[in-house]
């Protein structure tokens, strides 16, 4: 049951579209995976659990504060601007200050992808939870978005915690699971996935095998 | 667009492509599989829109077959197209043909181009 996860963070580039084998167009996104750097390797024995943090990203030293900065000086890493970590059962294969590039990943590969979500403001029940608003005729008076009842009257006399109602939307960590890699182009260290992930242009996405079908389509 | 993503999409736009506009007449060589033998069909027809940039392009080729109006549309720069050959330059002054669709018969003609009159005045 030994999972071994892979990870690496990235900057989402982009849409575009490619044709396949069979002539077929692929709606792809780019991604500018690594390079990635092993920052701290979490042990059972020490911290509980197993995992690998990983940073990306350039920074100003002087940015960096002492804890996190005399960590990094103290095994020769140069400060990075994200960390993420990645929960695997092999993290004791990695060593500190291990690059890792966009190679990690192959194509025909299945992966899952974090990133931030675009925020989308205050927006009401229609867009933020799909409700269907009220009629567009018969009556319908400046209601035409409203969500409509939101409860009973004296019976319960209260409205029920946790129902759907306007609000923030976006802005949030989402996961898309099971994507598959088109295709890797090491050189340039781009990483072509099938259908369109988190985030705006130019955010930071985290990438790892799929917890769902990453580790069996092997 | 990133400029990473621009020279990805150069690096699948064909060359190959001849310059033709809306209202031109085209035979579009489409490779065909079946099975596992590959044929060529011509498509003949006037291009009836062209729209999208980049490896997105796309352009709309209308004849009308046995009577029967059809239209296929095609990735400019598809690898199922063996080749495009431009027939005949139409002159029109519309970018998109639309109403060629509701014209039958005599009507539905395009005159073709003359050879492009000097500047005159």
């Amino acid at each position: 049951m030994a999972k071994q996860i892979k990870g690496v963070l990235g900057k989402k580039l982009g849409m575009t579209q490619v044709f396949d084998e069979t002539n077929r167009v692929i709606p792809v996104t780019v991604v500018e995976a690594g390079p990635c750097v092993v920052t701290r390797v979490r042990t059972p024995e020490k911290d509980g659990y197993s995992a690998v943090q990983l940073g990306y990203g350039q920074i100003d030293p002087r940015k960096v504060n002492k804890p996190l900065g005399d960590y990094l000086r103290k095994h020769d890493i140069t400060p990075r601007r994200y960390f993420a970590e990645v929960r695997t059962d092999d993290a004791s294969e990695y060593t500190l200050g291990q690059e890792i590039l966009a190679d990690a990943f192959e194509a025909g590969q299945y992966i899952d992808v974090t990133g931030k979500s675009k925020g989308k403001g205050f927006a009401g029940v229609m867009k933020r939870h799909n409700f269907r608003g009220l009629g567009a005729s018969h009556g319908t008076q400046r209601k035409h978005r409203s969500p409509g009842s939101i409860g009973g009257c004296a019976t319960p006399g209260r409205v029920f915690k946790g129902l759907r109602m306007a609000g923030r939307m976006g802005n949030v960590r989402t996961t898309v699971q099971s994507l598959k890699v088109h295709a890797v182009d090491a050189e340039k260290g781009l990483i072509l996935i099938k259908g369109a992930i988190p985030g705006a242009n130019g955010s930071l996405v985290l990438i790892r095998t799929a917890a769902k079908k990453g580790v069996a389509a092997k | 667009m990133h400029t990473q993503i621009q020279e990805l999409e150069k690096a699948a736009l064909r060359s190959d492509v001849p310059d033709f506009r809306p209202g031109d007449t085209l035979e579009v060589h489409v490779r065909v599989v079946e099975g596992n033998r590959s044929r060529i069909q011509v498509f003949k027809g006037f291009v009836l829109r062209r729209q999208g940039g980049g490896i997105r392009e796309t352009f709309t080729v209308r004849k009308v077959s046995y009577g029967v109006g059809v239209e296929r549309t095609f990735p400019v720069h598809s690898p199922v197209i063996e080749k495009i050959t431009l027939v005949t330059r139409g002159d029109v002054r519309r970018a998109k043909l639309y109403y060629m669709r509701d014209l039958r018969g005599k009507a539905a003609r395009i005159r073709e181009k003359r050879e492009a009159l000097p500047a005159a005045k």
